[in-house]
């Protein structure tokens, strides 16, 4: 009886080819969107997580204001002196790197690129964990002297040079040469989607005289030495940073001191509520799809109805022709549901090369939206036919 | 008339739609013994209760009260299935509207009721070519309905109907579709098989030059039998 009924099913799926087509697509569509939304979510959300931890879990950033970005205009930058209180009297400091930025065009010979300099001290490199690939960091010389040299990220070197090695070379930044010490290690993306090999780094003398034209400093990055309390060091800051500058005890911070593991939280926390989203968005298709089929389903019912008369009255029994529309919706939505699966796992192998974001196979949401679409069809596919066929088959046979 | 051997027994069979105060009694106690191999037409206006009699005799309706005797069997103590087993061994259908399977070939048509009986497929195609070469469709095996003429589509019916070589085939207004000449062709078809193979046939209709092939002719009014009499004798 399974054979033969599963015969009349594939008879009926190929003899309805619009219908079947239209079903399988709503299942296709709904399934792959989901399955890709969610799985470029989580390769986003695994690639910020990656980032944070190759920033390493023992560093404070010192921002002047409250936050990020434009808003802290009103608070004062930090100065050279800060810098030097900082490395004299938190001992639990490794490294202190201030850093002053300033957007630029570098040249060299015909080529130009826009890139950041960033002004600071071989701490710069410490506390960033960056590696040399070629070449060698400041000395101490060309620190005190603020002399025009640089070490230059991968993405300027690619920019400038193309696959030629850039130590050695000069320069052009605004109306100074600056001699290429040193190549960096590449690092790739930031965490935030920005590109952290595109970077100039120069002596902070050097920046400030040529380029800034201030002593301010834009901000700091203080690595702590293994063992020593995060916590610890971060009240000693705000203790010295608020006494330098001239907080009293009833006003707030006019600066901020964050550790990694605030900026991982924040960010995956950003990450995970934009899959979120995405996964909504794609739940909606989901539903969409869902709706589809159901048209689809309802309207072929007057039809189906009458086809169900048409078998029940040449002798089919009530459980053969609902086996058969369970096994005609079962393999249309599972049809659907592998086509969704292999468009969404190229789609997202694709889109997560595209966005440079890991792709990563998420077994949860490949099942949860197969399981989904196939009740979707197994509902209004079987269920309809399910009243049809309880029905005496002359009532079925003339349903209008 | 032998009643002991009577392949169909009807006695007392009542039939009423809705209930209370719209309730509506279509049959009001039907009498009747038909034997193997008769050819009865039943005749009788709209709403005199023929195609609901008819409807009964082919057990796609259950009766509201009444005995239903087929071979024997008490067919009102029977359950949904076994009806439907009934039907698959015993019956065969043909339906004014044709009712066959939209989009699917007269060969596939055909075979449907033996893939409900399980047989296998090289059996299968050859009862099924048999009956279409039978009702004279050879070559007309792969067209679908949509394909085929109103008279080629009720010998697709047809076909569909004797390839089980049921002992009874009903037929609801076999020719109501059909112009008259394609009716007269129908109703020659139906009396071959009636007359050569024996197979007892059943047929509603409102014609009299139709009901003129039959050999018993059974005149329903007001859901009552008004008049029962075999063709040839005077009324």
């Amino acid at each position: 009886m399974l054979w033969n009924t599963l015969l009349l099913a594939l008879r009926s799926i190929r003899r309805n080819l619009m219908r079947s087509f239209l079903t399988i697509l709503g299942i296709v569509i709904g399934v792959a969107a989901v399955i890709t939304m969610v799985t470029l979510g989580n390769g986003a959300t695994k690639s910020v997580s990656d980032q944070i931890s190759s920033m390493g879990s023992n560093l404070l950033m010192l921002i002047p204001g409250q936050r990020f970005g434009p808003g802290s205009e009103g608070a004062p930058n930090f100065k050279n002196a800060d810098v030097d209180a900082v490395r004299n009297q938190i001992t639990a400091a490794k490294a202190v790197a201030p850093v002053v930025s300033k957007a630029v065009t570098a040249v060299y010979q015909a080529r130009n690129w826009a890139t950041v300099v960033s002004g600071s001290s071989n701490d710069y490199f410490q506390a960033g964990n960056w590696q040399l690939a070629a070449g060698r960091n400041f000395s101490e010389a060309e620190e005190r002297a603020g002399k025009a040299v640089c070490v230059v990220g991968e993405s300027v070197r690619d920019k400038l040079f193309g696959r030629q090695n850039p130590v050695g070379s000069e320069i052009r930044i605004k109306q100074f040469a600056c001699e290429v010490i040193g190549l960096l290690k590449p690092k790739g993306q930031s965490a935030m989607g920005s590109d952290q090999d595109d970077i100039v780094v120069m002596p902070l003398r050097t920046v400030q005289r040529r380029l800034s034209g201030s002593q301010d400093i834009n901000r700091l990055t203080v690595s702590v030495r293994e063992g020593a309390s995060i916590d610890a060091v971060k009240t000693q800051l705000t203790l010295l940073l608020r006494e330098r500058r001239n907080i009293s005890e009833n006003e707030e911070d006019d600066f901020r001191v964050m550790d990694t593991r605030q900026i991982a939280e924040t960010l995956t926390t950003t990450t995970k509520i934009l899959t979120m989203l995405l996964g909504a968005v794609a739940a909606v298709s989901l539903l969409v799809g869902g709706i589809g089929i159901m048209n689809i389903m309802l309207v072929s019912v007057t039809e189906r109805t009458r086809e169900i008369g048409i078998r029940l009255a040449i002798g089919a029994l009530e459980r053969e022709v609902l086996l058969q529309f369970l096994i005609e919706a079962v393999v249309l939505s599972s049809l659907g549901g592998i086509i969704g699966i292999i468009i969404a796992t190229a789609a997202s192998i694709f889109l997560a090369g595209l966005m440079g974001v890991p792709y990563l196979f998420d077994p949860g949401i490949n099942l949860l939206s197969f399981f989904f679409s196939a009740a979707i069809g197994v509902i209004f596919g079987y269920f309809p036919a399910r009243r049809a066929a309880s029905l005496n088959p002359i009532d079925a046979l003339r349903h209008e | 008339m032998s009643d002991a051997a009577a392949l169909i027994r009807l006695s007392g069979i009542t039939k009423i739609y809705g209930s209370g105060q719209a309730a509506f009694q279509a049959l009001k106690g039907i009498d009747l013994a038909i034997d193997a191999g008769d050819f009865v037409a039943i005749m009788g206006p709209s709403g005199s209760g023929k195609s609901t009699a008819m409807n009964i005799l082919g057990c796609l309706d259950t009766p509201t009260s009444g005995s239903y005797e087929f071979e024997g069997v008490h067919v009102e103590q029977l359950t949904r299935n076994q009806r439907a087993l009934l039907r698959r061994n015993y019956l065969g259908f043909v339906f004014q509207g044709f009712n066959l399977l939209a989009r699917t070939t007269a060969l596939e048509n055909v075979e449907l009721p033996l893939i409900y009986r399980g047989e296998p497929a090289s059996a299968r195609h050859a009862a099924a070519r048999g009956a279409l070469e039978q009702v004279g469709l050879q070559g007309w095996e792969h067209h679908t309905p949509g394909e085929l003429s109103g008279g080629q589509q009720q010998r697709v019916a047809i076909a569909r109907a004797i390839v089980t070589r049921p002992a009874v085939l009903l037929a609801d207004e076999p020719t109501g579709n059909l112009d008259t000449q394609t009716g007269e062709e129908i109703m020659d078809l139906i009396s071959t098989l009636n007359r050569d193979q024996g197979i007892t046939v059943l047929m509603v209709t409102h014609e009299p030059e139709m009901a003129a092939h039959a050999k018993r002719v059974i005149r329903f009014i007001d859901g009552r039998v008004e008049s029962d009499r075999r063709n040839g004798e005077d009324a």
